[in-house]
């Protein structure tokens, strides 16, 4: 057994973290968070150049990385510092897509991408399906040699800011999806920042007509590619609130240690020591969820192990961002305090790609079958 | 033994009942429905209506205005004023000060600012917590010099809620550094248009206005406005915090709250079913139900005490720990049932002219779960409240 990251992965988490800590303050970030853009093409560059979108992908698809550990060190170091620039939405859900069912004019996308200067979005998720990847309504039909898409996809993050969107639809036989440059004729977006800083977009597709070249893959036959980035994308969820509940633990001992009531400061009570300790215990636990999730990632159990850390993830955070809160007290509710933001970040991860509840539900499930 | 409400108490409820309907504004109960927040004029509105009742000051006697109703009545007209979206009544003046002013006032004080807090004339707020004073609120150090005539003020209060709208305030102030920290201080009123006052604006992790900075400069408050006796405040603060402890358990918001997760969850779908049916969401909002009918009955119990004069004790501390929790919980789980749809940014996703996104109850949920963190932190933390009820049990009081 042997838990420590390669000497790689141990020097891209170092460097992004210096650059995270040097780059990204408070200020700096809740600028970029009230900023129109919601994302600062600057950091974004940066991020490129520091060849974190780069650590996404393996060799054979113009990165140096790829595999679960990659994803996990990088977006706990992404979530330690509260990033809210859409390197999940870009790198590795789109850009996961087109290397998985990409032809070699899509793939030249990925280059792109890698180098910073293509944004990308996944269209995916409609008004009624909640978590569930198969619910989706939008339509195509087949005018002669081009593709008509009709209907409405629902929270749509990095939509604004992206050259393409990736858009799920419905055919015969099963989901498909295309490649739609931004600005084609019948897509309109209604924009707006998250809770949790970045911005989202619904986005309506009236009568989008498309080249038969749009399409990505087989017709019919994208769930399961859809399945396997999304699972990519629970990895780095949950490495990232692990991230941010680092960052909140810290916060809080720091603030235990250094705030005074009663003449003593609050970490010499006893009440609050146990609440600490538990925080300690989830972390570590939290910490083991992400680390099976990503090491399972290529294998057969994993479903089953992202259901599972995604479940533990998801209540260890909402106790860690609640306690964190709570011993801080009032200073943790207001905007411009560092907490405030993280704990954001961590609660609202549940609402991407299946909650605890949908989680939970999945393990019982798969352990079931 | 009888755990239903008197003939007397229905009728009570009947009346509230007709009241509402008939006087609470629906574009008002729309707002608060919708978890939006009403503004100066909006609360303004609802205080003059309940004033024309002659139901604003439940709590106060007679003598001074008041409707003088026990406390079984007041739980009543609580709860059918969550039940229909009513607004809050803002405390500050009537349910905190005004017990205060009627105790320990002078009779000047209470003919001048009792009348102009049922006319709406004032808005107070609350000077209370300091920067380095949160549940220890006796360590305080804004200090009041007493010159002449007056006192000269200078210090820091903070959390001040809807300060931005008040143009009084009542203060803790240190009036003798030498003294024991719980002697020493005093209770004062302050013009809010005093020169040398300064509100600064505190903007909450949901992005909403509702809190300040209050900042002492140099300020100059005539003597007269010093309620009771100089030195004595803290006396007049702890009788002020058992009034503001009315309401505490919340039965009536958590009720309406879990109402609305219902409704919510019987719209959302998952797989294809109402989420409702889903048997771990169900799971869940039934144990907070379960939780909530028991706390609706504790809560009853303790006020059927204090409607025969029987002062709540730790069993405040009991309901405000445990009101909190469920109310916590039920904003959780609308937090949840919202889905997906939770992540918009709550003004955005609301207001404008542009379409709306997602459906309408969605919009506030994450919002409103992050902002009601601070029921289990102020007035006086949960940790607090577990320490006085330790106290009081391992110690014999």
């Amino acid at each position: 057994m042997n838990f420590d990251l390669t000497e790689e992965r141990q020097m891209l988490q170092d460097t992004l973290r210096r650059f995270l800590r040097d780059r990204y303050t408070t200020e700096t970030r809740n600028t970029i968070i009230d900023s129109e853009a919601g994302l600062s093409a600057e950091i974004w560059g940066e991020l490129a150049e520091l060849g974190v979108l780069g650590a996404l992908f393996s060799e054979d698809q113009g990165g140096f990385g790829g595999a679960g550990f990659d994803i996990a060190v990088v977006f706990e170091e992404l979530g330690r510092a509260g990033v809210v620039e859409p390197v999940l939405d870009t790198a590795l859900i789109c850009g996961g897509l087109l290397t998985e069912l990409g032809d070699d004019d899509q793939r030249q996308l990925v280059e792109e991408l890698i180098g910073g200067a293509l944004h990308l979005a996944l269209a995916h998720s409609e008004p009624g399906s909640r978590y569930d990847l198969d619910a989706v309504e939008t339509q195509i039909v087949q005018n002669g040699s081009d593709i008509v898409l009709n209907g409405r996809k629902a929270v749509v993050v990095n939509a604004e800011a992206a050259d393409h969107l990736i858009v799920s639809a419905r055919e015969a036989g099963g989901l498909s999806l295309f490649v739609v440059p931004s600005g084609t004729a019948g897509v309109s977006l209604r924009g707006y920042p998250m809770l949790a800083g970045g911005r989202a977009a619904e986005v309506m597709l009236d009568d989008v007509q498309l080249p038969e070249s749009a399409r990505l893959g087989a017709g019919g036959r994208a769930l399961s590619a859809l399945e396997a980035v999304i699972a990519r994308a629970n990895v780095a969820l949950a490495a990232e609130a692990l991230g941010a509940m680092e960052t909140a633990t810290a916060l809080t001992r720091e603030y235990l240690l250094t705030r005074k009531q009663f003449g003593r400061p609050i970490g010499t009570f006893q009440a609050l020591q146990h609440r600490m300790a538990d925080l300690l215990i989830e972390m570590e636990q939290a910490r083991s969820a992400v680390i099976n999730a990503a090491g399972y990632l290529e294998t057969d159990q994993r479903d089953k192990q992202i259901a599972s850390a995604r479940n533990l993830i998801g209540r260890a955070g909402r106790l860690v961002a609640e306690e964190a809160i709570q011993l801080h007290g009032g200073i943790a509710m207001t905007q411009e305090y560092e907490l405030a933001h993280i704990a954001k970040r961590i609660v609202m991860t549940d609402h991407r790609f299946g909650d605890t509840d949908y989680h939970l539900e999945r393990f019982i499930e798969l352990s079931a079958a | 033994m009888d755990l239903s409400y008197s003939p007397e108490e229905i009728a009570f409820r009947d009346e509230v009942r007709a009241f509402l309907d008939a006087k609470l504004p629906k574009e008002m109960s729309d707002v608060i429905r919708a978890g939006g927040e009403l503004g100066k004029e909006g609360h303004d509105r609802w205080h003059a209506i309940l004033n024309e009742q002659g139901w604003l000051a439940p709590n106060w006697p007679k003598e001074f205005g008041g409707a003088e109703w026990n406390a079984v009545q007041r739980h009543i007209f609580e709860e059918e004023c969550a039940a229909a979206y009513a607004p809050r009544i803002v405390p500050f003046g009537l349910s905190m000060l005004a017990p205060v002013l009627q105790k320990f006032g002078s009779k000047e004080q209470q003919d001048h600012y009792l009348p102009r807090i049922l006319s709406g004339e004032d808005w107070w707020c609350q000077g209370y917590s300091e920067p380095g004073a949160g549940s220890d609120l006796a360590s305080l150090k804004t200090k009041a010099v007493r010159d002449g005539d007056h006192y000269i003020v200078n210090g820091q209060k903070t959390w001040t809620t809807l300060g931005q709208y008040a143009n009084w305030i009542f203060c803790l102030v240190r009036t003798d550094p030498e003294a024991k920290q719980q002697e020493g201080i005093s209770f004062l009123l302050i013009d809010m248009n005093t020169p040398g006052i300064e509100v600064r604006p505190i903007i909450l992790l949901d992005g909403t206005h509702e809190v300040n900075e209050v900042w002492f400069t140099d300020v100059k408050v005539p003597v007269e406005n010093l309620v009771g006796e100089e030195n004595k405040g803290w006396t007049y603060a702890k009788y002020l915090l058992t009034h503001e402890r009315t309401n505490i358990a919340g039965v009536g918001f958590s009720q309406a709250g879990l109402n609305a997760v219902k409704r919510m969850a019987k719209a959302e779908k998952h797989k294809g079913k109402p989420l409702i049916e889903n048997p771990h969401f169900a799971a869940r909002v039934a144990q907070v139900e379960i939780d909530l009918m028991a706390m609706s009955t504790t809560n009853l119990r303790i006020i059927s005490k204090a409607a025969v004069g029987q002062a709540p004790g730790v069993e405040a501390s009991m309901l405000k720990v445990k009101g909190t929790i469920i109310r916590q919980e039920i904003n959780d789980l609308a937090r949840r049932a919202a889905g997906p749809y939770a992540m918009p940014f709550a003004s955005e996703a609301v207001e404008g002219d542009n379409m709306p996104v997602g459906p309408d109850y969605a919009g506030p949920v994450a919002a409103q779960y992050f902002n009601n963190r601070k029921l289990s932190i102020f007035g006086g933390s949960n940790e607090i409240q577990r320490g006085i009820i330790a106290k009081t049990m391992l110690a014999g009081g």
